[in-house]
């Protein structure tokens, strides 16, 4: 039987129709809430890094010929205010409000990156924000460790995430599913179903190394530590673009898997990752056989 | 009215999650205003300075070919120093010029150009990596430093070297512009006193007529425009104290990563 946490009973409290369950332990807990700051400081402070210059190549260099495949600036229309522009592959995009040009302290539009509100410090201050940024890295990168270290020794890995033969045969009608907003109920909520283990271990194990890695590919120190190794991953300046996009995907990654908070039970699901316990409804054919 | 009611609910949602957002992030603005917190952020630079030199105290940055040169090689912060006495020197082409090496050393110099570029030089192709997240590749000749050390004989409680420069950082003509290494990065065969960028003579714009290239390290440690080499124990008496001009701004003194 794989059960998230180990089970158990003489723990878990008994109502009429449902009963709590212990399934997420407390060190999971722990490191989740950890890496929610983290992750959090580290997306808002690298935005306030990447607007000390807001622009992204392909290649080894940033000066190598060719245009960079994104460039976030401002242009003035003519009235002299701000305006916002994005331009992607050569194409440009208005973007005043979010990109380029977007409302300051005192609400005026003016030339930013990015709104105040998406960056840590709120007004641009590379120094600070690469602080802000080192620091949490050192976090997460000491948490995910830790993290790794206790779900392998804990069998976490092997007995919640690792999905088996049978799941993986179901992950068509598990797509199906997730897209009718169907959740799993009673006894198979106390597991992950196959699409989100499948979706935890690409996370854990491809989008989240993967940023390390490119900020690895990014700091002159490491990259002179086995020289050409940032090439074969198409260059410094290559890595500082998949850091940036994977930074998004983790970000895609947290909205639907906040979404599906929701879906599921917004606080019931909450719980379970304070206490550690989710209550199960017990079905029908149970109370019946009980 | 169903749409009107949850066009509100939405707008309601989002003002919350903005406002919410603006209490958290506005704790933070307030948090880096603090003296205690930038300082437990800060620890993370020496963590990070200690973990790099576990691993590689001698490894050799990355080196590449003319192909991958940057058809200009971009000039970043001063572009031409705002003083007179730079000037001067500029306009007889640095045949006046002299690079005053002194502090922890057994004989003290003051080493002209031809000196210089009599020393043991080395030529390499390397990726210039700015703190702002640009990188530029250029082919740049110089003294190496571990030469100019040795010639002037570094005494054993020397730990840093201090490069000062000929630029002002402040319009009135103060703030000049100044960085400092460790030893391990002074003796490293790529750190060099270039005087030359893409086979010609360093141009004004990237710090003629030396600028220093500490190739593991970012932009703002390779000093352009540098008159003097200080070799001390400790930098805490120098300008800001934090060993640097941008040191002082708050930026990293290891400026590996």
């Amino acid at each position: 039987m794989s059960s998230i946490a180990s089970e158990r009973r003489s723990e878990v409290s008994r109502r009429k129709g449902s009963y709590l369950y212990y399934r997420h332990t407390l060190p999971v807990r722990v490191m989740h809430w950890i890496n929610v700051v983290a992750l959090t400081v580290l997306l808002l402070s690298g935005l306030n890094i990447f607007s000390a210059h807001p622009a992204l190549y392909w290649g080894k260099s940033s000066y190598s010929g060719r245009p960079p495949v994104l460039e976030i600036g401002a242009g003035e229309d003519s009235a002299g205010n701000p305006v916002g522009m994005t331009r992607i592959f050569g194409h440009d995009f208005v973007t005043t409000g979010l990109l380029g040009a977007s409302a300051g302290a005192d609400g005026q539009v003016e030339e930013r990156t990015f709104p105040s509100w998406l960056t840590i410090p709120g007004n641009r201050w590379l120094a600070m924000a690469r602080r802000w940024h080192f620091f949490f890295a050192w976090v997460f990168v000491l948490n995910g460790l830790c993290y790794l270290i206790y779900s392998i020794a804990s069998r976490h890995l092997s007995r919640d995430l690792a999905p088996d033969h049978v799941e993986l045969r179901s992950v068509g009608s598990s797509i199906l599913d997730h897209l009718r907003f169907r959740h799993p109920s009673g006894e198979a909520a106390k597991r992950y179903n196959v699409l989100q283990k499948l979706t935890y271990l690409l996370v854990i194990f491809v989008l989240l190394p993967l940023t390390i890695l490119m900020g690895f590919a990014m700091s002159p120190w490491l990259d002179a530590l086995l020289p050409g190794w940032v090439d074969v991953i198409g260059g410094r300046q290559a890595a500082r673009t998949i850091h940036f996009i994977v930074a998004w995907l983790i970000v895609a990654f947290v909205l639907v898997h906040v979404f599906e908070v929701f879906v599921a039970g917004f606080w019931n699901e909450l719980r379970s990752m304070i206490t550690g316990r989710y209550r199960v409804e017990v079905e029908a054919a149970d109370e019946t056989a009980r | 009215m169903k749409p009107h009611v949850r066009f509100s609910r939405r707008r309601f949602l989002t003002r919350g999650v903005a406002a919410a957002s603006a209490v958290a992030l506005s704790g933070c603005d307030a948090l880096s205003r603090t003296e205690w917190f930038p300082k437990m952020l800060a620890s993370a630079e020496s963590l990070s300075r200690s973990a790099h030199h576990l691993i590689g105290r001698r490894a050799m940055a990355q080196e590449f070919t003319e192909r991958d040169l940057s058809p200009e090689f971009r000039s970043n912060g001063t572009a031409m120093p705002n003083s007179a006495a730079y000037r001067t020197l500029a306009a007889s082409r640095f045949a006046d010029y002299r690079l005053r090496v002194d502090g922890l050393v057994q004989r003290p110099a003051s080493l002209s150009l031809d000196e210089l570029r009599a020393l043991p030089s080395r030529t390499q192709i390397t990726r210039h990596d700015c703190v702002e997240g640009w990188s530029a590749i250029g082919k740049w000749k110089g003294a190496r430093l571990s030469a100019v050390l040795e010639s002037a004989g570094a005494r054993p409680e020397a730990r840093y070297v201090v490069f000062y420069c000929a630029d002002p950082m402040e319009e009135d003509g103060t703030g000049l512009y100044y960085e400092s290494i460790d030893m391990l990065d002074a003796m490293h065969p790529q750190t060099l006193l270039a005087y030359e960028l893409n086979d010609k003579p360093l141009p004004i714009k990237n710090g003629a007529p030396i600028r220093l290239r500490v190739e593991r390290q970012l932009g703002y440690k390779h000093a352009k425009y540098v008159m003097r080499l200080e070799l001390v124990e400790s930098f805490a008496h120098i300008a800001g104290g934090n060993g640097g001009y941008w040191e002082d701004q708050g930026y990293e003194w290891y400026a590996g990563i």
